[in-house]
């Protein structure tokens, strides 16, 4: 399956449940009251959030005194939250250090196994840190990850101390000249201060080892999640400065809008999206295209309660 | 959100003092608030439409009691009405087969694995003699996992090839006759409602197992689409309950309204932590202030 018949799979069942209703009722073309308070719902069942939908309509409203097609002016709306400025392309460090965080069971560990194959793929030599030292089988479920792509794995079995892994992972990175770590952390609930305190060390750890690392944080986050995602990611914000955000489970029926609120509010840009639990289910994000396909014309299914 | 709330509700309720009968008008800022509410908790959009349309009605013309505004009267009968959503009382297991079998289902990482431990052990506790059954062949170490766990809790666990999760199945419920266990937990594997081939695996499990108990088991943390995934389970599988995880975060859990409210089915069980005594009874009144976000307008309420 090509690239784009690829996510546009994965996004199909999105669009067929809510968006695709969005735009049959946008392309009658007129914003009356009714209209809105349909485009309402249906974006508030994409988890959107009660404010976050205010704000889209209150733009759209704007936009189509300029954009008279009320759908486009809908998909601008919704691209303008999203998109990002152009990054200088910088030299990448080396080793770069990926830190993977986020709550219990986001989609962390297997999102870890395509990113490597995704590096692999662009000729880098990988190396994975087994630091969930907590989670009962979590050092053997990265460790399948490993042998599946190839890639280095440092471990230092369950219980170990998380930082030390992390550590044990940059050095050999740096002695034998590896491209890229990459290290898993245990799923934890933002709310855990012991925890959470933890992952400070982690961070500050690889800092030690290696000044400027970790260089990049992202944080995991399952489509299916509601409001409680922007929580997620302003606490995981504050404790280690999270630099992307993974959105994976796209392939189900969840729409993932979380990601909107969480852009709106701390303008952390979404990297990936996770569309299946195979290898080569993880797709960088592009927002039109994302937003595109989300607005594509479909059969719409009905999503009765 | 959650003080604003607060403020708004209390405002409303001073500037509505005066007793009479309750009113579109009267309760109009109330309904708003609480409208809000359950959306920011989570509650699927179209429940919560009904749900309100319910409890208007219900509240509409009655009379005020002298205690109370009719904006706090109405939020007491929404509170009494949620309840009566969520159900009653808690309700237990049904463990009349010998053996009991209980099976796991639901999407991935909602919790499954941990789950069928966490109620292995309480059943221990409660002199049964469980075995767990790892019927989860693709996740990477998915049977590792209940291995280890299973070692924890001193617990024996059925693997069987770890290949087929039918001839596991099966064979299981033969080990669990010879040694004498009176209740299995069947673990099974991480799947989408959207995928009709591991719905048909899931549908054919429960085919050979006869579950006495299928429970799905749901994050508490999910959104809107929990409405989805809970009645497409339901309708393929009859489910006799859910299990709500992860409930120790602070996530609002208006998806126990949402899946309760689709299906029929009751919350049997909470998950708290991720330890293996991290499993609870559900009881509806303790969830009711969580979900609508407002426990000490609802403690105020009982007060009076
Ligand atoms: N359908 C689907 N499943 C996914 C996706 N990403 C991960 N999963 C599944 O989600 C489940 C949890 O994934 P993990 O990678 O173990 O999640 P985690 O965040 O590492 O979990 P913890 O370490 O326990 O916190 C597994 O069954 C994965 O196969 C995805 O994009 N789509
Ligand atoms: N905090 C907390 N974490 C939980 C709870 N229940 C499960 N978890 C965690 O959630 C993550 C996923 O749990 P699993 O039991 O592996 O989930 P699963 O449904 O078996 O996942 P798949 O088999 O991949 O579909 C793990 O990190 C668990 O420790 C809970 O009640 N509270
Ligand atoms: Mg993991
Ligand atoms: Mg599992």
């Amino acid at each position: 399956m090509g690239f784009l018949s690829k996510i546009k799979e994965g996004l199909k069942k999105t669009r067929d449940s809510v968006f695709s209703k969005v735009k049959n009722i946008l392309s009658l073309e007129k914003l009356d009251a009714e209209t809105l308070e349909e485009l309402e719902e249906l974006l508030i069942l994409s988890d959107m959030g009660v404010e976050t939908v205010e704000e889209v309509i209150e733009r759209l409203k704007e936009k189509v005194k300029e954009v008279k097609d009320p759908n486009t002016a809908l998909k601008k709306v919704l691209i303008d939250i999203l998109k990002e400025e152009e990054e200088e392309k910088k030299e990448a460090p080396k080793p770069y250090v990926l830190l993977i965080v986020g709550v219990n069971g986001t989609g962390k560990t297997t999102t870890i196994g395509k990113l490597s194959r995704i590096f692999k793929e662009q000729g880098k030599r990988v190396v994975l840190a087994a630091a969930d030292t907590f989670r009962a089988a979590a050092v053997e479920q990265l460790k399948v990850w490993s042998e599946r792509v190839g890639a280095d794995f440092i471990s230092q079995g369950q219980g170990a101390d998380a930082a030390a892994v992390a550590y044990d992972a940059v050095m050999h990175a740096k002695s034998k000249g590896k491209d890229i770590v990459i290290i898993d952390t245990a799923g934890r609930l933002h709310t855990r201060h012991n925890l959470m305190e933890e992952l400070k060390k982690v961070h500050r750890t690889i800092g030690r080892v290696l000044p400027g690392a970790p260089h990049d944080v992202w944080l995991v986050i399952d489509a299916t999640t509601g409001q409680n995602g922007l929580v997620q990611a302003k606490k995981f914000a504050e404790t280690v400065n999270i630099t992307g955000i993974v959105l994976t489970k796209l392939d189900g029926t969840a729409k993932g809008g979380i990601v909107f609120a969480i852009k709106k509010e701390l303008k952390t840009p979404v990297k990936y999206i996770g569309v299946g639990e195979g290898v080569d289910d993880l797709k960088p994000f592009d927002p039109e295209e994302f937003v595109d396909a989300l607005l594509a014309t479909e059969e719409a299914m009905d999503a009765e309660v | 959100m959650f003080e604003s709330l607060q403020e708004k509700l209390s405002r409303a309720f001073k500037t509505l003092s005066g007793k009479g009968r309750i009113t579109e008008s009267n309760i109009k800022e109330a309904v708003k608030q609480i409208k809000l509410s359950l959306l920011e908790a989570d509650v699927n959009y179209k429940v919560v439409k009904e749900f309100i349309k319910s409890v208007q009605e219900k509240a509409l013309g009655e009379e005020v009691l002298k205690s109370f505004t009719p904006d706090q009267q109405f939020i007491k009968i929404v509170r009494d009405e949620l309840i009566k959503v969520l159900g009653e009382k808690k309700v237990g297991l049904n463990l009349s087969g010998s053996p009991a079998k209980i099976m796991l289902v639901g999407l991935q990482g909602s919790g499954k694995t941990t789950t069928s431990a966490k109620l292995a052990l309480m059943l221990k506790k409660e002199g049964k003699h469980p075995l767990l059954v790892a019927a989860d062949v693709y996740r990477p170490a998915a049977v590792d996992q209940l291995i280890q766990l299973g070692k924890q809790i001193e617990v024996p666990v059925y693997t069987g090839d770890r290949k087929d999760p039918l001839k596991i199945v099966q064979e299981a419920l033969d080990e669990a006759v010879k040694n004498v266990h009176d209740v299995i937990i069947f673990d099974t594997a991480g799947r989408l409602h959207v995928d009709e081939k591991m719905m048909e695996e899931v549908r054919r499990i429960a085919e050979i197992v006869k579950p006495d108990e299928i429970l799905m088991v749901i994050d508490a943390m999910t959104g809107q689409d929990a409405v989805n995934s809970a009645k497409k389970f339901n309708d393929e599988l009859e489910l006799t309950g859910f299990v709500v995880t992860k409930i120790d975060g602070d996530a609002r859990g208006g998806v126990i309204l949402s899946v309760r409210h689709v299906t029929g089915k009751p919350v049997k069980f909470v998950g708290i932590s991720e330890k293996m005594d991290g499993l609870e009874y559900f009881y509806p009144d303790r969830i009711a202030g969580r979900i609508l976000g407002m426990g000490d307008v609802l403690s105020l309420i009982d007060k009076l």
